[in-house]
């Protein structure tokens, strides 16, 4: 089966999520990639979203953190100020899983604005949302991002959620509580800190992508493991599963 | 005891210009029905406190209702940008607009604050982040636990001057019931001096619901029906979210003549509502 490169980084970042875990999710390919693995291997997946939603079980995309079907699967629906007090804030949740616009080596997460500077930026983004807190209390965080020049930079913009800081105890020496980005998924392929300097390094490629591409397309001197993971190609029952939940999110969008 | 009085009425009665709003409703119960009140009754200098600031205040930015922005995730869910919200802060247009931003945590619990009655609340969060240096945010500040010594975040209370939710309905004393997802809008109402809240109907009576929050009439200072009053978000249990409006507003806002012919066609050419 022929499948995108936005489909292979929605399979990888699914198989990242372990059956019976709990999961913050962000909008968007995060979600996707969420509600492709509780449709897939991980049917026991806990999804809480910052609407105030804990255990939804969506039978098709949500357009939205706040989709009225979140709610009405959902095990609890708890107030704003709940979700993220009692629920993220303890350290109760073992993954966050974020999306970015722009990411730097030590993975920190820029989604406020770019270029110029604050106060006259180039570009205005949307801001912080959950991201903060969720990048700070989750157990750990994934993030799932399309790799290239602008969004894979030598140093964020602005600081919207902190990954690793300027390297190895930034995390402590902020406070911050949950253990910080495990792994980037992206369209090439994923990357994982470097254990000692917690840099991201590229320690798998999807089929066919090579790691003159990978370097190609990040705008530091990206290091690449010295044996990289060739990572499996999409299943035909993955492909099926994530093509059944976008078609169902294309018709609801008609 | 809220007053039950037609939604034209209530704005005139509650919103002055220069005032702080919050307009919540976390993507359920948008008040959008209000904002466009707001917008036909010009208000101006307004400050707009939302979470998300949504369509209604890409809607309120474009019209030249606001002064300033406080909030933590501005753009349209699921689609993209807020193209208003964006000029304003690019290139000022149609007026200067000065943002004051926050995360969800920070937001929510500024509203907890202010609700308790208490100048601050505190948090763990924006360590190591832009926005805790930020010199526009002095709402921002680091504070030491006097039990343990830790150092934690202490947000300032929201107190604005009116909160305009909207709920799915109200009995005839002005009691309001709202359920599904919601949101920080019963935090936003006890943080605020006035308040507005639309519904889907008034009831003769208030049959319980699962995991619904009801707010006394005696918090809310008015009550006005507004039915589908949350279009294109949507009611639980009265309709359904218009997924397509939002897909369709990235091109009306992308553009200030579209934008403007908008806004003369479906909010000032259009009544108020029923009485």
């Amino acid at each position: 089966m022929t499948y995108t490169a936005d489909e292979m980084m929605t399979v990888a970042a699914a198989r990242a999520l372990r059956d019976g875990m709990t999961c913050f999710v962000g909008i968007g390919l995060p979600s996707s990639a969420a509600n492709l693995a509780r449709a897939t291997h991980a049917p026991s997946l806990v999804l809480i979203y910052e609407s105030g939603t804990i255990g939804a079980k969506p039978g098709r995309l949500p357009l939205s953190i706040g989709d009225g079907m979140l709610a009405e699967t959902a095990d609890a629906v708890v107030s704003v100020p709940e979700i993220f007090n009692y629920w993220l804030q303890p350290g109760r949740i073992d993954v966050g899983f974020l999306g970015a616009a722009q990411i730097d080596k030590f993975g920190n997460i820029n989604t406020t604005v770019i270029g110029g500077d604050y106060g006259n930026p180039k570009v205005r983004l949307p801001g912080a949302g959950g991201a903060p807190e969720i990048t700070a209390s989750c157990r750990e965080v994934i993030v799932v991002v399309r790799q290239n020049h602008r969004s894979f930079v030598e140093r964020v913009d602005f600081v919207t959620s902190v990954g690793y800081g300027a390297g190895r105890g930034d995390r402590e020496r902020l406070g911050l509580t949950g253990a910080g980005p495990k792994k980037i998924i992206t369209d090439l392929g994923v990357l994982e800190p470097d254990p000692e300097t917690l840099e991201f390094t590229m320690t798998g490629l999807y089929p066919g992508v090579s790691a003159s591409a990978a370097t190609e397309r990040t705008g530091w001197d990206l290091a690449i493991a010295a044996d990289p993971e060739i990572i499996a190609a999409p299943t035909p029952a993955e492909l099926d599963a994530l093509r059944r939940f976008q078609g169902s999110h294309a018709r609801s969008h008609q | 005891m809220a007053e039950i009085v037609s939604l034209a009425e209530a704005v005139e009665r509650a919103i002055r210009d220069g005032d702080a709003v919050a307009m919540e409703g976390f993507t359920h119960l948008i008040p959008f029905a209000a904002g466009h009140e707001v917008i036909r009754q010009r208000r101006r200098d307004l400050t707009l406190i939302r979470m998300t600031p949504d369509l209604i205040y890409d809607q309120l930015i474009g019209a030249g209702c606001t002064r300033k922005l406080i909030f933590s995730w501005g753009g349209n869910p699921g689609v993209g940008s807020l193209h208003r919200f964006r000029d304003a802060v690019e290139n000022a247009w149609p007026v200067p607009l000065e943002i004051e931003e926050h995360s969800h945590a920070g937001m929510a619990n500024r509203y907890v604050a202010g609700a308790s009655g208490l100048p601050f609340a505190v948090l763990r969060g924006y360590n190591g982040t832009g926005l805790e240096t930020l010199n526009r945010a002095p709402t921002i500040r680091p504070i030491t636990c006097p039990f343990t010594g830790e150092t934690l975040t202490a947000v300032a209370a929201l107190r604005p001057d009116v909160a305009v939710i909207h709920a799915q309905r109200a009995d005839r004393t002005g009691n309001v019931q709202l359920w599904g997802i919601t949101g920080v809008q019963r935090e936003a109402v006890l943080a605020s001096a006035r308040s507005v809240v639309t519904v889907e109907e008034i009831v003769d009576d208030l049959d319980p619901r699962p995991g619904a929050v009801v707010l006394p009439g005696w918090t809310v200072t008015f009550v006005a029906p507004a039915p589908g009053g949350a279009h294109p978000s949507y009611a639980l249990g009265y309709s359904a979210r218009d997924n397509d409006y939002y897909v369709a507003w990235d091109a009306i806002a992308r553009d200030r003549d579209t934008f403007t012919r908008w806004l003369s066609d479906q909010v000032y050419a259009v009544p108020a509502g029923p009485p």
